[in-house]
């Protein structure tokens, strides 16, 4: 392993085992005449086979720092100091012809989103080849290559792929594509940017393990850039933490997160809810204040706003990069206290009152949803029996697809569910049309939407909006209005001063805030989250989770909440219910459901999970694409899948019932609980082959 | 069908990523300071997005396209209104000693066959096509913004139906339309306003249209919706406001048009009377006299014609322009 050494310094002699080395980089962008610095004194190296992993929260310059790597700054930006040398070469020299050679051999990149990667009219497999023909080969030996290569990345119906378009294909799919495509030419420099975040659990842990195979089969360099901790600890040898343009820490990977000495990454590591975590336990600690804008700080520390530990010295004074230890950096005056930051947050909840009975406040029975798309029928939500008691929260997890949101739109009314689903409220029926309930039902259920851009009216201010809800929901008018108005801001923890400000001028996370203060309005006894912090950094995420969870216990509302992250889940609800292709295939309490035995479906999406403290489990892997909800498979639905189907054929051919296989945890699965234990305790599941 | 189970891009490009910490309700002490964070981020995005708009408006007037075509609009609608007051000769009164006379010191753009200066005809001929135009285009976008709400939002048989009365009446060259309504009720200025109004907006309908149901699908209306709001409500107060940059764009590219329509139905004779002074009517009346040499007759009006037309292109291109960055 390479050392972190401080810096390239000036005279370093290139050696041999370096695949990048930037050293001091500075890139600004041109805004309106202004030099806005993006990136200061960043410098880092990555050597022969390692992986190095970028870290940090949005907007910190993780992506333009893969940019300047490749040359592909914007027009408005450039390079105002510092240089980046690969395989001993300094990039900024490169002339048009060499810079065009080097991008073709020399490095190559894979981004978030494989779809908008890919030429959405032309076949998988001429794009494929066409990396071959540009290194001068002939169409039909190009052809065969591309073939090969989706081979290395394991497809298994590499015809198909070859000869579809990207739209045919799956997400996972398509990113395995790309990694063939940036590995075709067997770079020295893989630069990954946010490659799984767009993917499913399931499907980033496939992406993830075939890039870690690669990478020894091709012996490739990797710069690794994501804001998801835990992933880059899976991935990287090395890590970097990115903080408003700046480096600020740097080291292996396992002694960062396990050890941060730098206040942001030590707040980065605490935002993150993990194994177990529950909202009865204590709140999360969250970062405060805002990422400055770019420019902002001439002196001092960066993060000297928002850290505990910062003193007139730091903003007094810019940190040098302190060398921590052989292998460790860190810009911060007091490294050595950082791991002693206060928390932002204190840690006390209050205490739950005691349960208010057992009567569920929402009911469902038999709840299904069958949309017809081109004389197809796509089963989305299938015989969905659960039950939400007051004030708990039901988390509902599941790959995309699998019908969580839609089941959140049948509850809600804003999909009408089939014939003979029951929806219950109180005990009473609801309409199956939203439009058709009482201003009172309505008042009962809101929702948070995932995306705010969406949810909120962007020529509309936070006044008008919370005051909307307020009218029609609370029927309030005149001077109660306005009183409500301030306290429900002020209970989403906003001040007056942002009720005259649209959308657009308030930040992400403060305008899932507005969302929350909206629904919360008319005083819901039910709130669908759908996602609520999907869209958000963990920072916010974790200040969001907070605000949910002292709304809840205040307000005794019951939740719905949708997430496909379960540490996030996990946090927040009291019981789980597992979904998959629109059904429940596992539902109970949510440390039942957490401490197993797992429905195998379960537990391949916990295993699929990779965790920040580097305890790795045993993993069972799923295999093959999730199936198309208009061809549900016969049998257990889960059984093309399922790495524990039964060698006697019955999951192929009948649909296990769905069955209470201790106190209040439900299951579908034939396999007997006590065997699931078994062989949940001793082994890990064999990886089955994908089904045709 | 289930475009909401997207994961977690992190929202890219938000300037300046927030929050707060969250607080225990009713103790937000030791915090204080962090929320209140003297000239922080909230305040400078604040800052920054009132600096955005008013870039917004610093780059359409500083725009050269804008510039020409306003100073051009602008000349007119000062013609529109003071002509009468700075015209060299009265624009009605025939002289008959000067028939037909070719542009000089005197006359600048010479005098037609009833000897009434055509300069003087070309100024205050602006009036009328200047009051119609912006009037017929105001109602037509009135109108069709209500229909396009009424179609992109409801959808179902109002959407089908009013769909095909547009496609029936689209397919029609909108002039013969006119045409036969003028023909019908009778040449006014009030004839010519309700027509084109009518015709224009059954065009701008679809516009409208095609933007609400980008609208539609955003979740903002579904939390209307779970608010049990109204109809109207929901089109003009939570959409509405969503779609007015389109509806600006048409308004303008519009006006261009209806300026067009007007000179060519005065030119087929259905548009203003005689003897009041008008583009197309002049243009109609004289060009038959274009083989005798009298260009001046035809040339100038026509001119006045096209720059009108091309001024208001030029804006609306501009204004698109600033809409879309």
């Amino acid at each position: 392993m390479i050392l972190a050494t401080s810096a390239g310094l000036p005279g370093t002699i290139e050696a041999p085992s370096t695949t990048l080395e930037v050293s001091h980089l500075d890139v600004s962008y041109r805004v309106r005449g202004n030099e806005r610095p993006a990136l200061r004194d960043v410098s880092f190296r990555i050597g022969r086979q390692e992986s190095f992993g970028l870290v940090g929260e949005s907007g910190c310059g993780k992506s333009t720092t893969a940019l300047a790597i490749t040359r592909y700054l914007p027009r408005n930006g450039s390079l105002s100091g510092g240089s980046i040398t690969v395989n001993g070469q300094d990039i900024a020299a490169l002339d048009k012809r060499s810079l065009r050679q080097f991008r073709a051999r020399v490095v190559s990149m894979v981004y978030q989103e494989p779809g908008r990667a890919l030429n959405p009219s032309i076949r998988v497999g001429r794009q494929v080849a066409e990396v071959y023909e540009i290194a001068g080969m002939k169409k039909s030996e190009a052809l065969a290559r591309a073939e090969e290569m989706l081979r290395v990345v394991q497809i298994a119906d590499r015809g198909r792929v070859l000869g579809s378009y990207p739209h045919q294909l799956s997400g996972g799919m398509l990113q395995r594509v790309m990694v063939a495509m940036a590995l075709a030419t067997e770079p020295s420099l893989l630069i990954l940017d946010e490659p799984t975040t767009a993917l499913d659990a399931t499907v980033e842990a496939e992406v993830l393990d075939l890039v870690s195979s690669l990478r020894q089969q091709f012996q490739t360099s990797v710069l690794f850039i994501s804001h998801n901790l835990a992933v880059i600890a899976k991935m990287c040898d090395r890590v970097g933490v990115m903080y408003a343009g700046e480096l600020v820490e740097q080291g292996p990977a396992r002694e960062i997160f396990e050890n941060p000495r730098h206040p942001y990454t030590v707040g980065l590591v605490r935002c993150v809810p993990r194994g177990g975590q529950s909202k009865d336990h204590g709140r999360l600690d969250a970062i405060p204040g805002f990422l400055p804008e770019p420019g902002e700080v001439q002196v001092g520390c960066v993060f000297a706003k928002r850290c505990a530990l910062a003193d007139q010295r730091c903003t007094e004074e810019t940190p040098p990069t302190y060398e921590v230890s052989a292998t460790r950096t860190s810009r911060c005056h007091y490294h050595e206290q950082a791991p002693k930051l206060p928390r932002a947050t204190p840690e006390d909840v209050m205490p739950r009152r005691a349960d208010g009975g057992e009567e569920p406040v929402i009911r469902l029975r038999g709840v299904s949803k069958t949309f017809h798309v081109r004389g197809e029928q796509v089963r989305a939500v299938v015989g969905v029996d659960l039950d939400l008691k007051v004030g708990e929260t039901l988390g509902i997890v599941g790959e995309s697809g699998c019908g969580k949101t839609t089941l959140a739109r049948v509850l809600l009314g804003l999909s009408v569910p089939d014939e003979g689903s029951v929806i219950e409220l109180d005990g009473s029926p609801l309409a199956p049309e939203c439009t058709s309930r009482s201003r009172k039902q309505l008042q009962a259920m809101q929702i948070i939407f995932q995306n705010p851009d969406s949810a909120l009216n962007r020529r509309h201010n936070v006044r008008h909006i919370v005051t909307r809800a307020l009218k029609k929901l609370a029927g309030l008018s005149g001077e109660s209005c306005e009183n409500r108005l301030l306290e429900v801001i002020r209970s989403v923890r906003m001040e007056e001063r942002h009720l005259a400000l649209r959308p657009y001028q308030l930040s992400g996370g403060l305008k899932q805030r507005v969302a929350i203060a909206r629904a919360f309005a008319g005083a819901p006894r039910v709130l669908v989250c759908d996602e609520p912090t999907s869209a958000l950094d963990v920072s916010v995420q974790a200040a969001i989770l907070n605000l949910l969870a002292d709304l809840q216990s205040r307000e005794r509302v019951s939740y719905v909440f949708i997430s496909h992250d379960l540490g996030v889940v996990r946090y927040l609800s009291d019981s789980i219910a597992v979904l998959y292709l629109g059904r429940v295939m596992e539902h109970g309490p949510a440390g039942t459901v957490f401490a197993g035995p797992h429905h195998p479906y379960t537990e391949s999406l916990f295993s699929a999970v990779p965790s920040l403290d580097g305890t790795r489990r045993e993993r069972i892997r799923l295999k093959g694409e999730i199936p198309s909800s208009a061809h549900s498979p016969a049998g257990c639905v889960f059984h093309t899948r399922c790495p524990r189907r039964l060698e006697n054929g019955l999951c192929d051919s009948s649909e296990p019932p769905f069955v209470e296989v201790e106190p209040h945890h439900m299951m579908r699965c034939h396999i007997p609980l006590e065997e699931l234990r078994r062989l949940q305790a001793t082994q890990s599941a064999p990886v089955p082959e994908p089904s045709p | 069908m289930t475009a909401g189970d997207d994961p977690r891009g992190p929202l890219a490009g938000a300037p300046g990523i927030s929050l707060d910490a969250a607080l225990p309700p009713g103790e937000p002490a030791v915090f204080e300071t962090f929320l209140a964070d003297p000239g922080g981020a909230a305040g400078a995005l604040e800052v920054s997005m009132g600096r955005i708009r008013r870039e917004q408006v610093r780059r359409l007037v500083g725009s050269k396209t804008f510039l020409v075509g306003s100073v051009i609009v602008l000349w007119w609608v000062v013609c529109a209104i003071f002509g009468t007051l700075f015209v060299p000769y009265s624009a009605t009164t025939p002289d008959i000693l000067s028939t037909n006379l070719a542009p000089s010191a005197a006359h600048w753009f010479g005098t037609n066959n009833v000897g009434e200066d055509v300069f003087s005809r070309v100024i205050v001929g602006a009036r009328d096509i200047l009051e119609i135009a912006p009037l017929a285009t105001l109602l037509g976008t009135v109108l069709g913004t209500t229909i396009g709400l009424a179609q992109g939002y409801l959808r179902g048989a109002v959407d089908m139906i009013v769909g095909r009365i547009v496609d029936a009446a689209l397919a029609l060259p909108i002039v013969i339309v006119a045409f036969i309504f003028v023909v019908a009720i009778g040449p006014s200025t009030l004839t010519l306003i309700v027509v084109i109004g009518f015709v224009f907006a059954l065009i701008i309908a679809r516009t409208v249209r095609t933007a609400v149901l980008q609208e539609r699908e955003l979740d903002y209306l579904a939390a209307a919706r779970l608010r049990d709001e109204s109809v109207p409500h929901v089109m003009f107060v939570e959409i509405l406001p969503n779609v007015l940059g389109p509806i600006l764009v048409e308004f303008t590219v519009r006006l261009g048009y209806a300026i067009f329509t007007i000179a060519t139905l005065s030119f087929l004779g259905f548009g203003l009377q005689l003897p009041t002074p008008d583009w197309g009517a002049d243009v109609a009346t004289n060009y038959g006299y274009l083989s005798a040499g009298y260009w001046w007759e035809t040339l100038f009006p026509a001119l006045a014609i096209a720059s009108l037309v091309i001024a208001i292109n030029l804006i609306g291109d501009s204004i698109e322009a600033v809409l879309i960055q």
